[in-house]
């Protein structure tokens, strides 16, 4: 099966990445919930490259490499835009979000409480972006 | 995909959101939350029976008016989400900040509240 995705920066492809990770996600034996969740948390990550650090320029692209065994899914998100570290990032207080009545903001928070690993690493021309999904874990 | 559909009845507006809500689309919903506040109405429905999928950029539509209702005394209800959209607004705890149920019945109920 088809496990790489290049995903050009457009909002509009996001349908196209929940589609993707859907098919991969098939054969496991996630519930609804937990598929649409990790389906959730890799799109936020990606959703995030195209607005942030690639200005949603359609000439840029990330690249989305997905590999299984039984016991866990890793996400590999590349791109070479401007480094956004989801490590060092300080997720805001909810409380805060709301009073200062910002529309964003909260993705991470949704890829930190889904995820059980997140790595990153970047070089010069490269940042990847590692998500790890433990089977039958929260 | 996103249709949203506005419907009046009684004192009440219903949006009907129909399809996937993400970064490509939340305005539309933005847009049309910030109309009904502009006509000045003062309760709000929110269908979501046929809401597909919800990411951040939806949830944060919803937030970002939290305190306009409080403010003005808006009554929002949401009512209909299937069990993994829910889930979504649950991980964050949103389902505690907003009036959230199963049906259109109970949320009629906390709409005409006295």
């Amino acid at each position: 099966m088809r496990n790489e995705l290049k995903l050009y920066c457009e909002k509009s492809n996001l349908s196209e990445l929940r589609h993707f990770l859907s098919n991969v996600l098939l054969d496991t034996q996630l519930s609804e919930i937990s598929t649409n969740q990790i389906i959730l948390a890799v799109e936020e990550v990606c959703a995030n490259l195209i607005i942030h650090s690639h200005a949603c320029n359609p000439r840029d692209s990330i690249h989305l490499n997905v590999s299984k065994d039984k016991h866990k899914i890793i996400f590999e998100i590349k791109d070479s835009g401007k480094a956004f570290n989801i490590l060092e990032y300080q997720v805001p207080q909810l409380s805060q979000v709301i009073k200062e009545r910002k529309k964003g903001g909260v993705g991470i928070i949704l890829v930190k409480k889904i995820m059980d690993i997140i790595e990153f690493e970047s070089t010069a021309n490269q940042n990847i972006c590692r998500l790890t999904k433990c089977l039958n874990s929260k | 995909m996103l249709n949203i559909e506005k419907t009046k009845v009684d004192q009440h507006i219903i949006l009907t959101l129909d399809g996937e809500v993400d970064a490509s689309n939340s305005v539309e919903l933005d847009m049309a939350i910030q109309q009904l506040l502009a006509d000045r109405v003062s309760k709000i429905l929110i269908d979501g029976s046929s809401l597909e999928y919800i990411s951040s950029a939806g949830l944060g539509v919803f937030m970002s008016y939290l305190e306009d209702f409080e403010k003005t005394g808006v009554r929002f209800v949401i009512y209909g989400l299937n069990t993994k959209v829910k889930n979504v607004f649950h991980i964050l705890g949103l389902d505690q900040l907003l009036a959230i149920k199963d049906s259109e019945q109970g949320a009629l109920e906390v709409l005409y509240e006295e």
